[in-house]
């Protein structure tokens, strides 16, 4: 049956994980080197190498999810591993530090491999978290699903202005029309809605639709007769339009949510190696 | 008088009308279109015609090998001209009458001609449905398009609603302005994609249709701009629609009809059914033969072949058959100083179940199976084995061991394998060979042609399922000859999808086996049916109230096509008697469904979720995927991974299926018991093999199509080979080349053509399927029916 990569072989990597911060924190404890514990003594020299060990092998994470054909083991277990034996690395290193922390490259090395682990950290917690809130968010439709259903919802509203009035089928149309979602990233992130409406030819803006909803509403007060019963038709299909955008935006913005950490994630590990190749030829220069 | 009438200029009647020329028989050859070979001339324009089977020689006047349709119909025409085939077009006939040396046959045109044999090679296809209105015959209306570009700012009607007619239709709408006229109020017989397609297009205002419409007449418009006026009859009175041209996309009239017109038997009503024929391909009556598809060779080199067999035949010279050779290498080894015929003869006469087969399709029979003389003791297959194939024994004995307890020794003349045969699940016993032992291995397709058209075949097939499985199932230590008279009462019935086996309250009186297909069991619950478990194939059901000797306690629904054996309750107390510890086994089994029922009857989500994996044909799968939506974060890696698996082409879409619950299930194939794609492919490409049981498709696919339009899941392709992706470091470090899980699309070339392509569940790569190895949260999974239960209640 399926498990997620957190329980991957009944959470094996995880009990690794453990072994091996209780194995290095009992041996640094156990340790009395003849200074102060730092990466030079025999146990930060150990600790260090499993460090840097570590971190080529989280890297090549990145190799193995793209070998699709010969890859040994599943991805869902290399994820897995990746996860704890990751997470484990923070104390490793931590440990191979001997809390010995200052303004030099070594620091820079330690600082970005903290800001990797963390982002890894956050990425977990956002592919757990998301992709059952997206699913209940969208009741178990695609994302194209409701974007159907909006295009449907526009033709719908279209139709129904046809027979209304100017100002009605003006303010409906522009709103139609001017309707945004997505945007930069921050737009995205922050579900910003820059939809806009034109209203007796000022453009004014409508986030959330609201505007035009207010004014439909506003205007359903003075109509009167037939015109009265087919705009209560044209606020109750707009508001249903308004709901679906609402479930766009928070879709997108719950993808940008689950995805962005790799923003960070990957270049931050690039630019680890590079200092960690840096701390290690540094170290070695300055014996 | 003429020698030889030819009817149907297809690969095989213009094979024999040319061998007819080139000895200077008196011939014709008629056909009802205005070219010959009008179903290849339906084929797409550049379409790769393949020659299978490769082994086969070609034996025939005109030319024929693999190329494009284009150059094969040139060689054709080049062919017939070269050697003086008299050959007539528009030739429909419409009755055969008379008997060999005396056969009046009469065209659709009132013309009559004499002939003193006839040779039928009119395929399968069948004519296209005419209008049938006055004016019908006008050149203004056609019954084929063959490429839609073709035509531009013209009035086109398109009269149909099937898939062909929107096809057509949708293609058509691009240059021209288009019509369709549909007899009912929606498109019902259409696939979905193409009913969303045409639904689109009429609401985009692109095609115009017209509901509830019948045409009525045709009348031609002499120097007017538009060439004809289709007359409407609508359901709110007439209406007339001026136009260039009239495509009328009604079907084919199937020619079994028309055949069996002039006198020729067909064994039973099954639609697989081909007429019986002897070996040199004459029907029941004298002087009349029937070579090609219409006699069960669907595939061009044999249809040749027999065209110039037949003449030889009529002849009277003797030839030995093209397929000659094949069957003599096929037979060297044996320990029989005899020909071929020899063999064959000797072959039926030791082996019952093949008794009652004309020698012709016998001869067929052993041109698919594989002769075998396995040395004593290796296993001729394992239980659980997914293979189906039918094993009929020649010489020596076999041992089937059933289980450690049980091993049954079969001797000359006995078969063994039906059981995987008929319920397409795995092998339930291994079989060791004897000494001595020769065996003939038949594949599934060509036993279940057979089956379909010999009676006596199915039967004595049946016959030994019921005892066998009884035996198995319920009575393994007591001896067959002691249950037969239990399966002599046992039934065999046939569900359709959803149909009731049995109500919940009804009196329990029957025992079912699944044979093959699948059910659920239900109860009524609250005002509603509440689904509670699945049940596959190979499984005993309604042993419960038989057992405690109630009522039915659930209701019982074919899930899909369900064949089921029933054993009243006289029988079943019988065995009971019979067989010690059954009434123990059955118990625990029932102890079992209790508790899984009371586990599941709580629960109406996972009921309704059961239902939803119905619903989408699961009870037919044996291996299914299905994606968990609350892990899945939508990266694809199980569609680049197949693709980069499977020569660029990924075999599954992710996004595309339903879901329910959380659980999706992608548009990818489910590997069904009994697929869909595998009963119309002429090279017989599409096999099903391995531990996992996966059906795939051989590198032999001829790219007719035929499996796509079958799967009703629409989960084959037709694609391109691509080429093998790039590397990954080159990918990776310099950005060259391409993404891995993206292949090259390869040249449309002279050589390259498009074939079926579809989920093989991995069986050439290590380590299982590459969409579930690939899988970075575990969302992706691969079940067998077994397990639907389980995921049904972990969900919860």
């Amino acid at each position: 049956m399926h498990t997620s990569f957190l329980s991957h072989a009944g959470g094996r990597y995880f009990w690794l994980a453990l072994v091996l911060i209780i194995a290095c924190c009992t041996a640094y404890l156990l340790d009395e080197p003849h200074q102060a514990p730092n990466g030079g003594t025999w146990l930060g020299y150990t600790l260090g190498t499993m460090g840097a060990l570590l971190i080529l092998w989280l890297l090549y994470l990145g190799r193995r999810k793209r070998n699709f054909i010969q890859g040994w083991g599943t991805v869902r277990g290399w994820v897995s591993a990746h996860v704890y034996l990751g997470g484990s690395l923070l104390v490793v290193a931590t440990l191979h530090s001997g809390f010995q922390f200052g303004i030099n490259i070594h620091t820079l090395a330690y600082v970005l491999m903290c800001l990797v682990i963390f982002s890894g950290g956050y990425g977990v917690w956002a592919y757990v978290t998301y992709p059952a809130a997206r699913n209940e968010l969208k009741r178990s439709q695609t994302l194209d699903d409701i974007f159907m259903q909006l295009e449907d919802a526009d033709g719908q509203l279209k139709r129904e202005i046809g027979s209304l009035a100017a100002d009605i089928r003006g303010v409906v149309t522009s709103a139609i029309e001017r309707t945004e979602v997505g945007g930069s990233l921050w737009a995205q992130l922050a579900a910003v809605d820059h939809s806009k409406v034109i209203i007796d030819g000022v453009v004014h803006a409508n986030p959330d639709q609201v505007k035009v909803v207010s004014w439909l509403v506003q205007r359903l007060t003075i109509a009167e007769g037939a015109e009265s019963k087919k705009l209560a038709g044209v606020v109750r299909d707009y508001g249903a339009r308004q709901k679906l955008l609402r479930v766009i935006r928070a879709d997108i913005r719950f993808n940008g949510l689950q995805e962005v950490w790799l923003y960070l994630h990957v270049p931050l590990s690039f630019g680890l190696l590079a200092a960690l190749i840096a701390h290690i030829v540094s170290v070695f220069i300055y014996w | 008088m003429l020698e030889v009438a030819v009817i149907g200029a297809g690969p095989g009647g213009l094979s024999a009308a040319a061998r007819c020329a080139e000895l200077g028989v008196d011939h014709v050859l008629l056909e009802s279109s205005p070219k010959i070979a009008s179903t290849i001339q339906k084929y797409q324009k550049g379409k790769h015609v393949m020659a299978e089977p490769g082994i086969l020689p070609l034996r025939s006047p005109i030319e024929f090998d693999a190329g494009k349709r284009e150059e094969i119909l040139d060689n054709w025409e080049t062919g017939i001209k070269a050697v003086g085939v008299k050959i007539r077009y528009g030739a429909e006939v419409k009755s055969i009458t008379g008997e060999q040396g005396n056969f009046v046959i009469t065209l659709t045109n009132g013309e009559s001609l004499e002939a003193r044999h006839v040779i039928l090679g009119i395929g399968l296809q069948g004519n296209p449905r005419q209008l049938g209105v006055p004016g019908d015959q006008a050149d203004v209306i056609q019954y084929t398009l063959d490429d839609p570009d073709e035509y531009k700012n013209e009035t086109i009607a398109v009269v149909g609603a099937g898939d062909a007619a929107i096809e057509n239709a949708i293609a058509l709408a691009n240059h021209n302005k288009v019509f369709i006229i549909n007899r009912k109020d929606e498109f019902a017989r259409a696939k979905e994609g193409n009913l969303n397609l045409m639904m689109a297009a009429i609401d985009a205002g692109t095609i115009e249709c017209f509901y509830n419409s019948a045409p009525a007449a045709v009348e031609l418009l002499e120097g007017q701009e538009f060439r004809a006026n289709l007359q409407l009859k609508t359901s709110t009175g007439e209406a007339n629609i001026p136009l260039h041209r009239i495509i009328a996309r009604l079907g084919a009239i199937p020619p079994r009809s028309l055949v069996e017109s002039f006198g020729i038997e067909f064994p039973n009503s099954d639609q697989n059914a081909i007429p019986a024929l002897t070996s040199q391909y004459e029907s029941n009556i004298k002087g009349m033969y029937v070579i090609g598809a219409l006699g069960g060779y669907p595939l061009i080199k044999q249809a040749m072949n027999q065209g110039y067999e037949v003449v030889e035949y009529i002849l009277g010279h003797d030839v030995k058959p093209a397929d000659h050779d094949l069957l003599a290498n096929k037979f060297n080894g044996l320990p029989y100083d005899l020909d071929v015929d020899g063999v064959l003869a000797l072959m039926q006469e030791r082996i019952p179940v093949f008794a009652g087969v004309n020698a012709l399709q016998f001869r067929e029979l052993m041109l698919d199976s594989k002769v075998l003389a396995p040395a004593k003791g290796a296993a001729i297959f394992q239980k659980n084995d997914y293979t189906n194939t039918f094993f009929t024994i020649l010489e020596g004995s076999v041992d089937i061991e059933i289980n450690a307890q049980l091993r049954i020794s079969s001797g000359v003349g006995s078969f063994f394998g039906e059981m995987s045969l008929m319920s397409g699940r795995r092998r339930s016993a291994t079989v060791y060979a004897g000494d001595q032992c020769v065996v003939i291995e038949t594949p599934r397709r060509s036993m279940i042609k057979l089956i379909a058209s010999v009676e006596a075949v199915k039967r004595v097939l049946d016959e030994t399922f019921i005892v066998r499985t009884i035996q198995q199932k319920f009575a393994p230590n007591t001896p067959i000859a002691e249950l037969q008279p239990i399966a002599a009462r046992a039934k065999i019935h046939q569900y359709q999808p959803r149909e009731v086996i049995f109500q919940e309250g009804d009196e329990a009186d029957t025992l079912h086996f699944i044979r093959n297909g699948s059910v659920t069991v239900s109860t009524f619950i609250d005002g509603r049916d509440v689904v509670m478990s699945y049940v596959p194939a190979n499984t005993p059901i309604g042993e419960m109230a038989l057992l405690g000797n109630t009522t039915r306690t659930a209701t019982v629904t074919a899930a899909v096509k369900t064949e089921t054996i029933s054993i009243d309750k006289a029988s079943f107390n019988l065995l009971l008697e019979r067989s010690s510890g059954l009434k123990e086994r059955l118990q625990a089994l029932v102890q079992e469904r209790h508790a899984q029922n009371v586990a599941l009857q709580s629960n109406t989500e996972s009921s309704d979720l059961l239902s939803f994996l119905m619903g989408q044909g699961l009870g037919e799968a044996t291996d299914v995927l299905l994606i968990d939506e609350d892990i899945c974060v939508g990266c694809d890696f199980c569609e680049a991974a197949c693709a980069a698996t499977h020569n660029g082409t990924s075999r599954l879409n992710r996004k595309a299926g339903p879901t329910f619950a959380h659980i999706h299930v992608p548009t990818s194939c489910r590997h069904c018991e009994d697929p869909s794609c595998m009963k119309d492919c002429p090279p017989d490409a599409i096999q099903r093999g391995g531990l996992g049981g996966e059906v795939f498709i051989g590198d032999n696919c001829i790219g007719c199509g035929n499996c796509e339009r079958n799967c009703p899941y629409g989960v084959i392709q037709m694609a391109y080979k691509t080429e093998a992706p790039d590397s990954y470091w080159r990918w990776m470090l310099f950005g060259l080349g391409q993404k891995p899980g993206k292949g090259k699309a390869a040249v449309v070339g002279e050589s390259s053509f498009k074939q079926a392509v579809k989920c093989d569940m991995c069986k050439d790569q290590h380590g299982g399927p590459a969409c579930v190895r690939a899988c970075p949260t575990g969302a992706a999974m691969r079940l067998s029916p077994e397990e639907f239960v389980d995921l049904v209640n972990v969900v919860r």
